[in-house]
């Protein structure tokens, strides 16, 4: 393994164990919104399908990778959107009452 | 390459995946869980923008824009069509296609004319089984969720042996990669296949209420297949972020098989809460419970509810089946109007997914500093009136403290059974997904039982009360 390998595959243990850390303090309260953002967040693959469609060699190559970018965008998008919706119901008492008058 | 874009290349991504991780902080507190979200949003957008700014496209402009437009006008259709009931089978459903395009990803860079490195062609090849495996589990778990697909699990004959082979197979496969690069299409094609298998034996074997475990295991999945993805092309912002989920993922399934009771190799090799159990314990179960029950009918629910000046509602899945959340709203508001203290009990696996109560009740306006969390709310059972249970069994199942050899003995439970009165609508007193009989069900003085749809039972009892 090159230097940059062993980086790489050391990136992803450190981020692994911060995000555990960081996620470890959502309340239970949260978890399908926080399960529905991190789900968004996996989408992040776009960005691998982006290069690779724009390095194919051949048509189908890119046809594929066409099909992997819409995948991608609809995990991304529609993620970040029903979170978005979902995030925005939660309310306080105060915040219910506010609303009601 | 210049210092300069030495300096981008850590530097970008860095500062987007902290943007990625200060959003997830955000996360943890429900007012500022929003701008959390965006924050996330932001730099995910900002990677994408960066990827375009340093990648030379032009070779693929044309399908790359097709897939990012098609991509955003379905999501708008979905993002402002889908229902909060059918959230969990959408996050499957999403988590799916993100395992897709991890597999697809990797799919393009085994068959890339370039040489690669062995690093480069194990990584790919792992990429390419884990999402394989990601989006048919998903798919399987979200045609569970929404009922295409039985909920029942299905167990195959030598179900457990093949998914073994299966596992062996992919990492048989991804060893020999490197070693004959040459057979990398042959391998591609295997490892898809094999890695499609895999998820589906998984997900065809799992239960309803099993399925909160097996949707978190399937977001880490999801995240591991992007991690792993980003290592084969070199791309330190998904390898991070990837990481990043897919510890996630395994936390949120912690949480679920701790809350559950049950192990997480019990969930992925299926050796609990099949068919067997289930019978042994609808045996074990006392003949007499319906006539007993029938008897109960003398108590007037809607006296209880009068006379009680504390509530705790308990809801489960059978809230959402029978869609009863507006009626638990009315209820709770009623009760209110008239100076009852009314306050809800989540436990953690009530429901489908993570959380799903919480989404239900949110969306009906319920203020969520009324909903409480299992260890916030036990102790006060004990100095509460009434307990009202809505379509909950297991999570309230005093069985789980005292009936030793059971799935759900030591399983934390909420204790109902504490409150002055206790309240249960039901649609049946069959025993829950456990298969363990509810001694609740039983009949006591301070017991009163609804059966029937959870909105019916509560129609009845908000005209009695109006």
């Amino acid at each position: 393994m090159s230097a940059l390998e062993i980086i790489l595959v050391v990136v992803f243990l450190a981020s692994a164990a911060l995000g555990y850390k960081l996620i470890n303090a959502v309340p239970s309260l949260l978890h399908t919104p926080l399960m529905s953002g991190m789900n968004a967040l996996s989408g992040i693959t776009i960005l691998g399908m982006i290069a690779v469609t724009a390095f194919s060699q051949s048509n189908l190559a890119r046809l594929v990778g066409m099909m992997g970018i819409i995948a991608a965008v609809i995990n991304v998008v529609a993620g970040f959107g029903v979170t978005e919706r979902m995030l925005r119901m939660f309310k306080s008492g105060k915040e219910a009452e506010g609303e009601g008058s | 390459m210049g210092l300069v874009e030495m300096i981008l290349d850590i530097g970008i991504p860095l500062i987007l995946c902290l943007g990625v991780l200060s959003g997830i902080r955000l996360m943890s507190n429900v007012k500022t869980a929003v701008n959390g979200n965006r924050l996330s949003a932001l730099c995910m957008l900002l990677a994408i923008i960066y990827v375009f700014l340093r990648t030379d496209v032009s070779g693929a402009l044309v399908h790359i824009i097709a897939g990012i437009t098609i991509g955003i006008l379905v999501s708008i259709t979905i993002t402002v069509r889908v229902r909060m009931i059918q959230m969990p089978q959408m996050v499957g459903l999403l988590n799916g296609l993100g395992g897709l395009a991890s597999a697809l990803a990797a799919i393009i860079t085994l068959n890339s004319v370039e040489p690669q490195s062995g690093f480069g062609l194990i990584t790919s090849g792992l990429a390419l089984a884990v999402g394989a495996l990601t989006f048919s589990g998903s798919m399987v778990a979200a045609g569970k969720l929404q009922g295409t697909l039985p909920q029942r699990p299905r167990v195959y004959p030598g179900h457990q042996t093949m998914t073994v082979l299966i596992a062996l197979g992919i990492l048989i496969l991804i060893t020999l990669l490197p070693i004959f690069p040459d057979i990398s299409g042959l391998a591609c094609l295997l490892l898809s296949i094999l890695g499609l298998l895999f998820g589906y034996f998984f997900a065809i074997r799992v239960g309803g209420a099993d399925m909160p475990i097996t949707i978190s295991l399937l977001n880490s999945t999801s995240g591991v297949a992007a991690g792993i993805a980003g290592m084969a092309l070199g791309d330190f912002l998904l390898v991070s972020v990837g990481g990043i989920v897919g510890a996630s993922g395994l936390l949120l399934t912690r949480i679920m098989c701790r809350s559950m009771n049950r192990s997480l190799s019990a969930v992925l090799f299926g050796k609990a809460a099949t068919g067997e159990k289930k019978e042994q314990a609808l045996q074990t179960e006392p003949a007499e419970i319906v006539g007993e029950t029938e008897a109960k009918e003398s108590v007037d629910p809607i006296v209880w509810l009068k006379e009680a000046q504390s509530v705790i509602i308990i809801p489960g899945y059978g809230m959402a089946l029978s869609q009863a959340q507006e009626q638990v709203k009315t209820l709770a508001d009623l009760l209110e109007a008239k100076g009852t203290g009314v306050r809800f009990a989540i436990h953690p696996v009530a429901g489908r997914m993570p959380g799903h109560m919480n989404v239900l009740l949110a969306e009906v306006d319920v203020p969520y500093d009324k909903l409480f969390e299992m260890e916030a709310i036990n102790p006060d059972f004990a100095h509460t009136d009434l307990a009202l249970v809505i379509g909950a069994n297991d999570v309230v199942n005093p069985a789980a403290n005292t009936a030793e050899g059971t799935p759900i003995y030591g399983m934390p439970v909420l204790s109902a059974e504490h409150a002055k009165r206790l309240m249960i609508l039901n649609f049946d007193t069959k025993p829950g997904y456990a298969g363990v009989h509810n001694p609740l069900y039983d009949g006591a003085p301070n017991i009163c039982l609804m059966l029937g749809d959870a909105k019916g039972s509560l129609e009845q009892l908000i005209a009695g009360l109006g």
